[in-house]
């Protein structure tokens, strides 16, 4: 029987003969596991980039947003989805009395102009308190957050993220100094060390001013959300049936808020790019399959074109077994090579992607690496199977008469 | 030793049955020196084949060295023509992308030899072929004489002790025709079983004996010599 060695070298001699054709098996074969890991990648990173959006957040949030998305009762205000009452601070407040509520943080958003010694920039502003760094697990590079304080007073105060520093500032000391805002001037009291993007804005980019502040420089009477962090994970039913009935308390009897848990939103986002994942996963893997029959159809014009060499291999001594065994083996070195190509394809793309788009990690999850590469292997040699068993069947006489 | 028995080799053509090889009985002693004649149809590759376990009679038994190689598997006559056969082509059938010491060490590589004792004995038989300076060379740099003569390295590297050509000389001129024909008769000198098929009547003379096919039977079965046999 053939020894493995001379098998492979046997093999080898076949494909390099033939390199355009051999070239365009391995190109359709890269392209196949390429795409899988590439698309999968992009997938995953997906879905990695929103847990991550949402684990920045802090854990065992409660988020409280005006209006509600549903439509109950009678009320004409919420037939046309206005919400007649506002979200004020004092409903905030009236939340934080609830025992297992460990702290409470306003959120007001809007964008302004950001001026300081003819220096100007549009950013986005953010209205809180003191609080949202512990919830958002914020650092502060210099200087200090927002102050503990009445969250009806409107300080001039702001907080700058980073980019604005340098930006803004360049080589200039920024604290201490007073800043355009808008129509208002704020004094910067702490520059944020953190970096990293939240609720889609690049906190560097960011400028956090009181929660009356923005109120005031906004002129909404209305906050954004609330952001509730309740002391464990088994309060959170409590705490949120607490907030619904001490809004709709505080509302005249009307429900006007929706209240969402941070976990049931990043469950329903991670299910969703999750079958994204999978379904462009699925779709790549088609082109694996068409990566496979055009390798059968090549082997099969092989065997044809070599017939005489089967024949002659027969009458030299080689058994049905071997033949079938050799353009199997052809096969298999075939789209291994070619798989394993594809995978450095997918790798480089993937890396390409997180160069481009830094915030997105997109690394290939480790079942579809495994899953292409044996999907791969395993459509070369099924789709080669024909091919090597027509090989192996041919008559010797009529191979060697040709 | 080669023996057959009532070998009755039928093709299905449409609804025709062509007989092929009509009960042949035959045998030849190991060692000689045997052409198969005849014309086109007669049976003689039909013949050849069957001798070269590369075709099945249809009924009949070929007994080789005194066994019935009839019943063997495909797997042992694949091995039996390894070890026993060797064959010639009249269009030599070398692998175009290997070297001729490459092409020679087929067999060799086929029956799993290892790698020291598979080049000790290529470099000898490149040596008997007085090819020593071309073994690296692919079969579109040899002639057609030097490819033959690879083709008989190959053929022989296994010792076998049949050598089965067809039309060995075919698509050589007469120069190295001569030449490869020369060759195969020392071979057999040193006491391998020559049998040629072949419609060249001066090739065909230079054998002890002759047998003449016709319509799928043994026309004549004809000994130069009858003392160099004595069956």
């Amino acid at each position: 029987m053939l020894l493995m060695r001379d098998a492979f070298y046997f093999s080898f001699s076949a494909l390099s003969a033939n390199k355009l054709r051999t070239f365009l098996m391995l190109l359709a074969m890269s392209i196949g596991v390429g795409s899988v890991v590439i698309l999968t990648a992009l997938g995953e990173g997906a879905r990695n980039y929103v847990t991550a959006e949402f684990s920045a957040l802090g854990t065992n949030l409660v988020i409280v947003i005006p209006g509600r998305s549903e439509t109950s009762g009678g009320n004409p205000s919420t037939m046309i989805g206005v919400t007649e009452r506002d979200l004020t601070i004092n409903d905030a407040l009236a939340i934080a009395r609830h025992p297992k509520v460990k702290r409470i943080a306003p959120l007001n958003i809007g964008a302004a102009e950001v001026a300081w010694q003819g220096r100007k920039r549009e950013v986005s502003i953010w209205g809180s308190s003191h609080n949202l760094s512990k919830i958002r697990q914020w650092k502060v590079a210099q200087g200090k957050f927002l102050p503990k304080a009445d969250l009806n007073r409107a300080n001039s105060i702001c907080v700058i993220g980073k980019n604005i520093r340098k930006e803004i500032f360049g080589a200039h000391s920024a604290l201490g100094q007073w800043v355009r805002i808008g129509d208002r001037r704020y004094r910067v009291i702490g520059i944020l060390g953190s970096e990293g993007h939240s609720l889609g804005l690049d906190v560097s980019d960011t400028v956090i001013i009181p929660v009356s502040s923005a109120q005031a420089l906004f002129n909404v009477p209305s906050l954004f959300r609330i952001f509730v962090e309740v002391t464990n994970r088994e309060s959170i039913p409590a705490v949120m049936d607490f907030i619904r009935d001490t809004i709709k308390r505080r509302h005249q009897g009307v429900e006007d808020v929706t209240v969402i848990t941070q976990d049931a939103v990043l469950a329903t986002f991670d299910k969703i790019l999750s079958a994204l994942t999978y379904s462009v996963g699925g779709i790549a893997a088609i082109s694996l399959a068409v990566a496979g029959i055009l390798i059968m159809n090549v082997m099969l014009v092989t065997v044809s074109q070599r017939t005489s060499e089967i024949g002659l291999l027969k009458s030299l001594g080689a058994s049905s077994k071997t033949i079938l065994s050799l353009i199997l083996l052809e096969a298999i070195i075939l789209s291994a090579l070619g798989a394993l190509i594809g995978y450095a394809i997918g790798m480089l793309g993937s890396g390409l992607i997180r160069y481009a788009f830094p915030t997105l990690p997109a690394f290939a999850p480790a079942w579809a690496i495994i899953a292409s590469l044996f999907v791969a292997l395993i459509t070369g040699i099924i789709f080669s199977l024909l091919p090597a068993r027509k090989a192996s069947k041919l008559d010797p006489v009529d191979a060697l008469m040709r | 030793m080669i023996k057959l028995e009532n070998i009755q080799r039928n093709f299905q053509v449409g609804e025709q049955v062509v007989h092929a090889l009509d009960n042949i009985s035959l045998s030849i002693q190991d060692g000689e020196y045997v052409s198969i004649m005849g014309p086109s149809g007669s049976g003689k590759s039909t013949l050849l084949n069957l001798l070269g376990l590369l075709d099945q009679p249809s009924s009949g038994t070929y007994y080789l060295n005194n066994i019935n190689v009839t019943n063997l598997t495909e797997n042992q006559q694949a091995i039996t023509r390894n070890k026993s056969i060797g064959f010639v082509f009249q269009t030599f059938h070398l692998v175009p992308r290997l070297t001729a010491a490459e092409n020679i060490e087929l067999p060799l590589v086929l029956a799993g030899i290892a790698e020291s004792d598979r080049k000790k004995r290529v470099h000898q038989s490149l040596q008997e072929m007085n090819l020593l300076d071309r073994s690296d060379h692919k079969p579109q740099q040899l002639s057609g004489g030097q490819r033959q003569r690879v083709a008989i390295a190959r053929a022989t590297i296994t010792k076998p002790s049949i050598l089965l050509a067809d039309e060995p000389t075919g698509n050589l001129d007469q120069k190295s025709g001569l030449n490869v024909v020369h060759i195969l008769e020392q071979l057999n000198e040193q006491g391998i079983t020559l049998i040629v098929v072949t419609h060249d009547e001066k090739l065909g003379a230079r054998s002890k004996r002759s047998i003449r096919m016709l319509d799928g039977g043994i026309e004549y079965d004809k000994m130069e010599d009858p003392h160099a046999v004595d069956a």
